[in-house]
Formats: structure tokens, sequence, C-alpha cells
């Protein structure tokens, strides 16, 4: 026992010590799966912490929770796509200056036999009535997230109650992006997913776009600082220096640059 | 299967060839889950002891409810360790969530039930067969606890590896107090849970391969380690 308590505690202080040796100067961006997943964040921060020596930490989660932890303070910037939400995180204080960095757009992906009909169709809305009418199976995000947000909307526009449909045809996950296509992948379901993470993701199985190229599939990114005057732990400068970077003139060809298959995934939009 | 295999390979290969940044997940792995176990040790064992040899109003109580607590949800931990460590909660000025630290936290609180029960359970069979003996060399209820959880040793390593286990297997909590950050509170199984997000799944299974076998590993040294301290009740 005493040599097992030893070996645990010269673990213990030598993990403390790795850990306190750790690069004290860094940022936590609160910020969504969809810039995680699909790997843009790792292909352009290297380049701006390499030039400013600030750390970026990235907590990738829905964009509902990621509000909510920056609304706490757990956070210097916000990196999210949700329009009406992020301009309440500001309108209430929590957050200043939104800035737009990019946009991609959602696409409709579904089964390749497609059961409902939609192949091929560019507007969203009629593609959505359809699944509705023929009860094809939708696996939904249900979580809160941004692209849950549109989803949502688009049904609205469609008139279609689908919390009535909810454990029926309409499945509600509540889980992340690429979880969320892994289980329409199992379930042979429709989904809405975002362009990113629809090509980058490894499990596609039977799936393909549908529908995609409706203007209202636009999805656009902001970045916020979390306002310091409400959160005093926030680190203002370098979160302002990392805002400053992604929506200048190198964060902004780096996002251009990005690509998989060959395909750009983010458009650049900072004015 | 064909691609479970060279992705296994694959993964297999960055261990061997000492990648830095799985090998940077790995002993953040392994440091968060042995510093839970250690500080749950601490607290757990001498509990678990105490609730064993102690005879006060309650006890029963007590020991159902620590049994109990064996099935904390780890979600649940992970979002109360959150509340606590944020910046608008009550610890939050100490800046520790999305740290190591936080993970510990976290985890320590899921495996101190775990080591306090199973404590219990081994030294109150202890006690039940030695009570008298300790009682003839005058030792008392309290000085007999030190005595009991030497002579259950063997046992109660089996205790530390039920609540290893626990810890190195966990991801609801340490996902939501870590983050999940790249290089900092990146470990094992939130890797995992990461690439099969991604629709990594071959690789995701790889990487949950290497995690058992690193479980196995560490459980197996342990052991080892047990067995040349001779024998003992078991």
């Amino acid at each position: 026992m005493r040599i097992v308590k030893s070996a645990l505690l010269a673990l213990l202080l030598a993990g403390l010590a790795t850990v306190g040796a750790a690069q004290d100067r860094y940022i936590v961006v609160q910020s969504t799966t969809s810039t995680q997943n699909s790997g843009l964040l790792d292909a352009i921060l290297p380049a701006f912490e390499r030039e400013s020596g600030i750390d970026v930490r990235v907590v990738a989660v829905g964009t509902g929770q990621a509000i909510r932890n920056a609304a706490n303070g757990d956070g210097d910037v916000l990196l999210v796509h949700n329009r009406t939400a992020e301009d309440k995180f500001v309108a209430d204080g929590e957050g200043v200056g939104r800035k737009d960095v990019m946009y991609n757009d959602f696409v409709l992906v579904g089964p390749s036999e497609d059961p409902a009909g939609v192949k091929g169709g560019s507007d969203i809305v009629v593609a959505l009535s359809k699944i509705a009418e023929s009860q094809s199976p939708f696996a939904s995000r249900g979580d809160d997230s941004g692209t849950h947000k549109a989803e949502l909307r688009h049904w609205q526009s469609a008139g279609v109650d689908v919390a009535d449909a909810s454990g029926s045809w309409y499945r509600e996950l509540g889980a992340g992006m690429g979880a969320t296509l892994n289980a329409a992948a199992g379930m042979g379901a429709y989904t809405l997913s975002d362009r990113a993470t629809w090509i980058s993701f490894g499990n596609k199985d039977g799936m393909e776009i549908v529908v995609q190229g409706d203007p209202k599939l636009f999805n656009p990114y902001g970045v916020i600082l979390v306002n310091p005057a409400k959160h005093p732990t926030v680190k203002a400068e370098d979160g302002q220096a990392f805002i400053d970077w992604l929506t200048g003139p190198e964060g902004q060809a780096a996002i251009a640059d990005f690509q998989i298959d060959g395909q750009q995934l983010f458009f650049p939009s900072a004015q | 299967m064909g691609t479970f295999t060279s992705e296994f390979l694959q993964a297999l290969h960055l261990i061997v060839t000492g990648d830095g940044d799985l090998w940077g997940i790995v002993l953040l792995s392994l440091w968060v889950s042995l510093s839970a176990v250690a500080v749950g040790a601490a607290i757990g064992m001498p509990m678990g002891a105490a609730l064993a040899v102690g005879r006060f109003p309650g006890r029963r109580a007590l020991v159902v409810l620590l049994n109990a607590l064996m099935g904390l949800p780890p979600v649940v931990v992970g979002l109360c360790v959150y509340l606590l460590l944020s910046r608008a909660g009550p610890l939050g000025v100490l800046g520790l969530l999305y740290t190591p630290g936080a993970m510990v936290i976290a985890q320590t609180i899921i495996v101190t039930p775990i080591i306090a029960a199973l404590t219990r359970q081994i030294v109150e069979g202890l006690d039940a067969e030695y009570a008298e003996q300790l009682k003839s060399l005058g030792l008392s209820r309290l000085a007999s606890v030190p005595v009991l959880l030497w002579d259950g040793r063997r046992a109660l390593l089996t205790a530390l590896l039920a609540g290893f286990g626990r810890a190195i297997a966990e991801v609801g909590a340490v996902i939501i107090v870590g983050g999940n950050i790249n290089h900092v509170t990146r470990v094992m199984t939130t890797t995992i849970a990461l690439e099969t997000s991604k629709g990594n799944l071959a690789l995701a299974l790889a990487l949950g391969a290497i995690l058992i076998t690193i479980a196995i590993s560490v459980t197996a040294a342990v052991s080892l380690l047990g067995a040349r301290q001779g024998p003992a009740h078991a």
C-alpha cells in the first residue's frame, strides 16, 4: 500500500508541476461544434497563436450552451451562429461589439432512397412539408443549438407543428451535429446539417445532400467579446486581439483558405 | 472491419512512435483519474473504516446512503461542479473551470463514495472476525482502524481499482467541467466522443481499444504490486 500511495503521490505532484508550467497566457473561446468538428479552428488557430503568443482554448458546444456559458463569465470570446440570440446577448449587456466573421450554409441531407421524394429540390420549406406529409423519419438536433433554431424556423414557415410529431417520425436527439448525423444514418432519417460538418463527416453511410442552395439556408457566424464591464475576469485585451485577427485580413484569408476535399467550407464576411 | 483494423493499427502506430498529441491525451487521462483516486482514497478509506467500526445513531442510514452514492451519475456531478466552479458560481474566483483541476474534483466526487462504501464493507467483515482479538490486545475501537485497514490491504486495493475503473471510463463529468479543450483538458474518453461525433467511427473505436488496454495495464500493475506484498486477506 505504501508503495502504491507514494507512487500515486509522486504522480500527483509531477502532474501538478506540469499543469503549473502550462502556458499562462490564454483565452477561452466558447464556440459551436460546427467550427470544431469541421476542423476549421484546428487549421486557422495555430497561426494566431504563433503570432500573438496567446493560447486559444476552444470549448465547442451548441450555440445555446455556448451563450449560456459565456453569460456566466466562463469564456472571453463567443463565436456562434444564431443572429437573434447573438443580438440578445449584446442587448443584455453580456457581450460587446458583435462582428460578422464568415458564413456557410445549411443543407438537407437524407437517405439516398429518398422516401419523401425531395431530392434535387432547392426550397427547404417545400421539402420539409413533403417530409411531414409522408411522415418520413426526421432527426432533429433538439439541443437549442444554432442549427436547431434554424431548423425550427423552417418548420414554422412550412406550417408543421413538430412538437406534435415528436416521438413518431420527428425525432429530437438532443445531440451535437455529428452525433445527429450518425443517428440519422442509422435510422435512415433526414436531417438539417451545416455544410461544413457534413463535408468533413466520416460516416456518410447511404446518405447524401437532397436539398441545397436555398437562400433561406444561409448560416452566418458572429464573434462577440464577453463584456469585461459585467464579467471582470474576461481577458479583454487578448480576447479583442483574437477578434481583430479573426476579422482582419489574415484571419479572413485563413478562413477562405481552409478546404476539405478541395471544397471551401466557410466564406469570410467581415467588413 | 477492414477499416477498423487499419485505423487500430494507425492508432497503435501513433502510440508506439510516441505521437505527442496522443501521448499527452493518454497521460492526462491517467493523471486526472489517478489523482482523483488518490484524493478519493485519502477521504474515502478513513470515512469507510470509521463507518465500519463506529457505533452511533443513524449509522445504518449513512451506510445505505453511501451505497446509493456509488451510482452517482457522472453528468449530474459534472453539472454540479460546473455550477460551483463557473465564474458566476460560489467558487468561480478560483478560476478552475476548464482546467485539469476541475476534472480531478469532479472525478473525486464520483470515486470517493465507491472507495468509502467498499472500504466500509471490507473493514466491517474483518472487524467481525477480529474484534474480540483486538479488544484483548487492549486496542480501542478507533485505534483498531489502522490495523484493520492494513490487514485488509489486498481487498482495499480492489476498492481503489474499482474507483479507478469508474474514473478512467467516465466522460459525462469531464466533458462539462473540462470542456474537451485540445492540449489542455482533452482526455481519452472525450477524444472518443469527439471522433465519434466527427463520424470517424473506426478511429474512435481504435482509441477505445487503447483506453481499455491502458485500463487493463494499470489494473495488472497494481495487482502485481499487491501480490508482491505477500499474502493477506483478500
